[in-house]
């Protein structure tokens, strides 16, 4: 590799310095042009949506990581493709110039890389309970809640081999199937299992949750947008795991209300059988069926 | 014998004790119940008649001890299997005579007949919509085809009955309630997982092992196909 080539004339020091420069303009413009494009175009489809506070913070969160690795990587690739293009072997077999350390690119390397590190460490934390928790389980007595809890819905998810259940306090108790949530609320799940560990994993809505037997696992979202959302177990439960998710839906407040008190109607006789609600429910089997599943 | 013909024998002896063995495990692998095919009405247009039996014991295989399904071919044969085969958009319906006794269920919700016609179930000739696991002879087994919207609740019989069924294939001289449904298959082919919600597997922690996770006892399919 001759870093000088034949039209070039000057010290070496000046010829990579002419070079240098050029590397870093192509990079800079091209990672303007790049992050401008993640920001905007890309930004607003990147995952996991933003139907909920927690779900557009994880997308914000999604959208800073990338924009902050992109000249990263442009440095890298830019300056490969440069010295391919520049450096290569034109048939005069002349050894290239020899580098040796430069202390003030190696220092600016080791600053700009620490931090970018701290920062992204720092940026990740504070990100991981904001807002009010991240939509992330925070046990039975959390510590990042929303700043007003006055008008929130209260859900409970029952995980059970294999498939969710939700229980509405606020609504005489019921129990349903579907997950039916209110648009512009305030939303506390409290997460639970009647057997093994699961995972309450509500994709769109950007919350996640262990369900652990005899333990409430608190989580909190506000919903911001209408649609359908996807309720995945995300811990390997046994043999139907695969098969443990349903739909839910976001929707208009007067639609849920109306869909939670015909549910509440139709499934009173149901709602009695059921035990009392508690933020832990433990199944019991001291009842007149038999002690069945302590054989 | 020479050193070239002893270790000829020797590979060749490893080569057929390996094919032994995999061909063990991949019989194991790929062994699965029989699939039953559900039996078309005579007298009604886009309806199949299924019969089946649920045994606290199933009485073959490998596991005779485990609580599973007796499903009826066309020749009125029972064969031991949880995979059942319905064409699409048909109503079918079930004839399922339940041996097993009861218990509570770890959720008192799945007492509910669900997605049946008239969401209710006949047992004994007695409409039921609702079971109370906490009472009386509990619930024995669902059958729940979540994909479909399908649970059925089946109630327990007296597990103290003279004529209760220990081993099976049972008959009906023996203890059992007789409950019939209908579901309808759906628009979509597609193998519907089935289970069961009651801690049926006895010995196994919170009974939700063994016979709760195999096919051919409390796990199964529903085959809509064309
Ligand atoms: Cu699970
Ligand atoms: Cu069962």
């Amino acid at each position: 590799m001759a870093l000088k080539t034949s039209e070039e004339s000057g010290s070496p020091a000046a010829i990579a310095r002419k070079h240098g420069s050029r590397i870093v303009a192509i990079w800079f413009i091209l990672s303007l042009i790049i992050d401008l494009v993640v920001w905007f175009v890309w930004g607003p489809h990147m995952p996991p949506g933003d139907m909920t506070t927690t779900a557009a913070g994880q997308q914000f969160d999604f959208k800073v990581l990338t924009v902050m690795s992109v000249p990263v990587l442009l440095m890298v690739w830019v300056y490969g493709a440069y010295v391919i293009i520049n450096f290569r072997d034109r048939g005069d077999h002349a050894d290239g110039y020899y580098v040796k350390g430069n202390r003030k690119s190696q220092g600016l390397w080791y600053a700009a890389t620490a931090v970018l590190v701290l920062f992204l460490a720092g940026f990740g934390t504070y990100e991981l309970v904001v807002p009010a928790g991240a939509g992330v389980g925070e046990g039975p007595s959390p510590i990042w809640k929303p700043a007003s809890t006055a008008h929130m819905l209260q859900v409970q998810v029952i995980a059970q081999q294999w498939r969710f259940t939700y229980r509405w306090p606020q609504f005489g108790g019921m129990e349903t199937t579907s997950l039916v949530l209110p648009v512009n609320t305030e939303i506390q799940f409290n997460v639970t299992s009647l057997d093994v560990i699961h995972d309450f994993w509500a994709y769109q809505l950007g919350v996640k949750a262990d369900a652990n037997p005899e333990d409430n696992n608190v989580a909190y979202t506000k919903t911001q947008q209408t649609g359908r959302f996807v309720v995945r177990c995300d811990e390997l439960c046994g043999i139907w795991h695969g098969a443990m998710y349903n739909y839910g839906n976001v929707v208009s407040q007067n639609a849920f209300y109306q869909w939670a008190t015909n549910m509440e109607a139709q499934n009173a006789s149901l709602t009695k059988l059921l035990p009392k609600y508690s933020t832990v429910y433990v199944p019991n089997d001291n009842v007149a069926g038999g002690q069945y599943f302590n054989g | 014998m020479s050193k070239g013909a002893r270790a000829g024998l020797v590979m060749v002896a490893f080569a057929a004790a390996i094919g032994i063995i995999l061909f063990g495990v991949f019989g194991y692998l790929r062994s699965s119940p029989p699939v039953v095919s559900a039996v078309p009405s005579a007298t009604q247009p886009n309806t199949v008649n299924v019969t089946m039996q649920v045994d606290g014991a199933v009485g073959v295989g490998p596991h005779p001890t485990w609580v599973g399904y007796w499903i009826q071919g066309a020749n009125g044969q029972y064969k031991q299997t949880t995979l059942l085969k319905v064409p699409v958009n048909t109503y079918v319906h079930v004839k399922l005579y339940e041996y097993d006794s009861g218990g509570p269920l770890r959720n008192p919700y799945w007492g509910k007949e669900i997605g049946t016609a008239g969401n209710v179930i006949v047992v004994n000739g007695q409409p039921v919509s609702l079971v109370n696991s906490y009472a009386g002879n509990g619930v024995a087994h669902n059958f729940d085809v979540p994909g479909l919207g399908v649970n059925v609740a089946l109630p327990g019989v007296n597990g103290n009955a003279k004529n209760f069924c220990n081993v099976g294939p049972c008959n009906p001289s023996e203890a059992h309630n007789l409950i019939q449904f209908t579901f309808y298959s759906g628009k979509t082919v597609h193998n519907y997982r089935w289970q069961c919600f009651i801690p049926c597997g006895l010995g196994y922690l919170t009974g939700n092992g063994g016979p709760m996770q195999s096919l051919g006892y409390m796990a199964g399919f529903v085959q809509v196909v064309k």
